[in-house]
């Protein structure tokens, strides 16, 4: 199969920390790709360049083949590719299906189509958002909330919320930063049910996760980040026995 | 019937209830312009200009808004990069040239001002304009546009990484907001029937700035509040007579103390 | 010619840059734009036209006079104004709605006091001209330039070799930070909103000897032009409003000269525009970031 993302020899540097050295990893299309490793692996700066949050210092990243390289994070998400938030950042002065909708826009068309709609009373492009915003709501499990505004929910719905607001702009890889943080066991459980089930619906998903649990139970492949080189890539049986793994995660483990 | 006198304050505050909205509307993007006067003269002098030469006063006003929502695209553009307090500076400074600008600038009557404007406004259509502008902004707020402008203020990162363009919701904030007051700008002349360019100073910029933020920047009947507020308080604290300014200043204060978050609450608390 | 336009520039400069500390200051500690500080810059050079008629104590009393007016003033503002915002934790632009009402009724006052119209402000010197080579000085400009400078270089070690001063310096990197280490805040702002009022009432005092004549609205003109010295230099930072302050005066003196007179405040403004733009931080900057 090939691979539906790939960075090649990424290296970002912040003044004279090189958070990111010479880094190689390709996410195959239908995979749960989880990218593990200590605190301070450069793992959230990778999600972030592979977003076009932030734009690597070097390397080259391609998304079915095209690179994307220094495009930014509104055109990254236009061809496909949707994130979450480690510390959520949702929008806090629209509601829920608001919130949701906005990972609409980029699928809404035009701005002169936007125009126009604007002018008509009962725009067509609005009802569809909001009738696509509230399916994925449903699918996160966050119907009958959807007039409160993201504040009056527990921050474990403030991460399903995020996964929503991704999930609604239609990504064929979506990325999740540390989505299990903050939650119980069986929130964690049902977590992983939902990840499952989005893969199963035809999105790749890259996964940052602290919780080796999870990550151990829904991932085709791992990839172990430690100070900003990779350090194993294989399927999970292979990485749970690797020592240059073991060894890094001493005195981190969970 | 309403008197003359009553007539003229309503109108007053009608344009200036327009050029709250317009600074609203930027603001609900997060970019806090201190320079509406500037968008306002625009539309005042090129609304007048026109009218001398005999274009009918909708023509003429609705070059004048345009106009003024060009420069906003200008204006706008620079706002792309910087944010918060250095977008307040920017555009007072625009506010200021385009004062220097009128000042000097002789076809339309420089330091002497431009008198002779024919008396076209008529109280009924600034009313109108007030509905339809509200009407606009309202449906904004419930529109991807202005969803988009309120995700952009409240977290610009996240709204591009949710394929939010930036540029493209943030100039058309500004430019709208600066047709808005290119509009108020031509009611003003032809109500006035004399203009110059003192009239646009930096105290009417900030006047505007005050509707919106004390009316309440989060509600789009907040500006309209402010507007008519600030209008028709000096008038009626005509009790107090020569001292009307203190009194409103000293209101100012007060209200700022009592409801630092503008008197009308954001929209969505209203539910 | 040029130095002579260099020199004239230095002197007007020289109070910009008075205005534009106290701004820093201010912007420097609670990050607002304190729209009533022309007001209290006004009320400093009435303060100093008026202890010169009554008390006739010649330049240096009305410059007392004028800093400790302004000073109080200031320190009222912040105590009816803006304190009590702050403490009911209130948005951060209502207490810029505040100092736009306390700017409304000083003006008010002002005018009711003393009229709408210029008022002339005694002479304090002979109007000696002296011949520096090329240069030409009055006894009046030497004044203005020595006062303005020896302020800034006592500003300077205030805030560099005084506890409080320090604590002033702290507080504009980080105010919650600096009330965490234990510094006062309420007092540091009270103290900068003293000195920057003060610094103000100077300015204003030394404008009225130089331009022989003060009006209640002087305040407005210099209110924005302090705005545009403080960016120019970098938000809330004082070095950079003195050096802001200085360019500014150059370039208006040298655009009067050189380019259309008219259009001076233009160039101003298109100035401070440009730096904008290309030094979004200002040329001196404090490294206080853009934010909101």
């Amino acid at each position: 199969m090939t691979a539906l993302l790939v960075a090649d020899a990424i290296s970002k540097r912040f003044g004279g920390y090189l958070a990111l050295a010479d880094v190689g990893v390709q996410i195959r299309a239908g995979d749960i790709h989880a990218l593990i490793g200590p605190n301070g692996a450069g793992k959230t700066t990778l999600f972030n360049i592979i977003s076009g949050v932030a734009v690597p210092t070097a390397g080259r990243i391609a998304f079915q083949g095209q690179d994307y390289t220094g495009r930014r994070a509104d055109q990254v998400l236009a061809m496909g590719v949707a994130r979450n938030f480690q510390h959520v950042r949702l929008f806090p002065g629209l509601s829920i299906v608001e919130n949701v909708m906005i990972g609409c826009h980029a699928r809404m068309g035009s701005l002169l189509q936007e125009l126009l709609s604007y002018v008509r009373l009962e725009p067509r492009a609005e009802r569809d958002a909001r009738d696509r915003a509230l399916e994925v709501i449903n699918f996160v499990g966050l119907q009958g909330r959807i007039a409160m505004l993201p504040g009056e929910l527990t921050l474990v719905d403030q991460r399903r919320l995020e996964i929503a607001r991704a999930l609604a702009s239609g990504p064929q890889l979506l990325l999740l930063d540390e989505p299990a943080a903050g939650m119980n066991p069986s929130e964690v459980n049902q977590l992983d049910t939902l990840i499952r089930q989005i893969r199963d619906s035809g999105i790749t998903v890259l996964l940052v996760e602290h919780h080796t649990r999870l990550v151990m139970a829904v991932a085709d492949r791992v990839t172990v980040l430690s100070a900003g080189r990779v350090i194993a890539d294989g399927p999970p049986s292979i990485i749970q026995r690797d020592e240059a793994v073991i060894t890094a995660y001493l005195g981190d483990s969970q | 019937m309403l008197s003359g006198y009553w007539e003229s304050v309503i109108t007053f505050a009608g344009i200036n209830v327009l050029m709250g909205l317009s600074l609203y509307v930027p603001m609900s993007a997060g970019l806090i312009s201190l320079g509406q006067a500037g968008f306002m003269a625009i539309g005042a002098y090129l609304s007048a200009y026109l009218t001398k030469l005999g274009v009918p006063f909708p023509l003429a006003m609705a070059a004048g808004a345009l106009a003024a929502g060009i420069v906003g695209l200008i204006v706008g553009a620079p706002a792309l990069r910087i944010r918060g307090i250095y977008i307040m500076i920017l555009t007072l400074g625009f506010g200021e040239i385009v004062r220097v600008f009128f000042l000097n600038f002789t076809p339309t009557g420089g330091a002497l001002g431009y008198s002779g404007i024919q008396p076209l406004t008529e109280f009924y259509w600034v009313l109108t304009a007030c509905a339809i502008a509200l009407v606009a902004v309202w449906r904004l707020r419930h529109s991807r546009m202005g969803r988009a402008m309120i995700a952009i203020h409240e977290d610009d990162l996240a709204a591009e990484a949710m394929g939010i363009n930036l540029m493209t919701v943030k100039l058309f904030a500004f430019s709208f907001g600066a047709v808005i007051a290119g509009v108020a700008g031509a009611f003003y002349a032809h109500q006035t029937l004399y203009i110059d360019a003192q009239q646009f100073d930096f105290a009417r910029s900030a006047t505007t700035f005050l509707y919106v933020v004390l009316g309440g920047p989060a509600n789009p009947l907040g500006p309209v509040l402010g507007a008519v507020l600030v209008t028709i308080l000096p008038e009626t604290l005509r009790v107090v007579q020569d001292w009307r300014m203190t009194f409103f200043g000293g209101l100012l204060v007060i209200a700022a103390i009592w409801r630092p978050d503008g008197l009308l609450k954001p929209l969505h608390s209203y539910r | 010619m040029l130095l002579q336009q260099l020199v004239n520039g230095l002197m007007l400069g020289s109070t910009y840059a008075l205005v534009a500390i106290g701004y820093a200051l201010i912007f420097g500690v609670l990050r607002l734009l304190h729209l009533a500080h022309g007001e209290v810059f006004m009320v400093g050079a009435f303060a100093g036209l008026m202890v010169s008629i009554w008390l006739s104590v010649g330049p240096l009393g009305a410059l007392i006079g004028g800093l400790v007016v302004a000073a109080l003033l200031g320190m009222l503002l912040e105590l009816i104004a803006f304190r009590p915002i702050r403490h009911r934790g209130g948005n951060y632009l209502a207490p810029i709605v505040s100092s736009v009402g306390a700017g409304l009724v000083i003006q008010e006052i002002m005018t009711k006091l003393f009229g709408a119209e210029q008022i002339s402000f005694p002479k304090q010197f002979e109007s000696v001209v002296y011949q520096l080579g090329p240069i030409q000085v009055s006894d009046t400009q030497l004044f203005i330039m020595g006062i303005a400078f020896t302020t800034m270089f006592a500003l300077h070690v205030f805030v560099t070799y005084t506890r409080l001063g320090t604590a002033m310096r702290a507080a504009s990197e980080n105010i919650e930070v600096a009330s965490i280490l234990g510094i006062n805040v309420n007092t540091v702002v009270l103290l900068s909103f003293g000195i920057a009022s003060g610094l103000g009432g100077i300015a204003g005092v030394l404008v009225g000897m130089n331009f022989s004549s003060i009006s209640p609205f002087m305040g407005t003109d210099m209110a924005t032009k302090g705005f545009a010295v403080m960016l120019i230099g970098g938000l809330g930072s004082i070095y950079g409003a003195m050096a802001g302050g200085l360019i500014l005066g150059i370039v208006e003196v040298l655009s009067v000269a050189y380019l259309a007179s008219s259009y001076r405040d233009a160039f101003v403004f298109l100035l401070m525009i440009l730096i904008l733009l290309l030094r979004p931080r200002g040329l001196f900057s404090a490294g206080i970031e853009p934010g909101r």
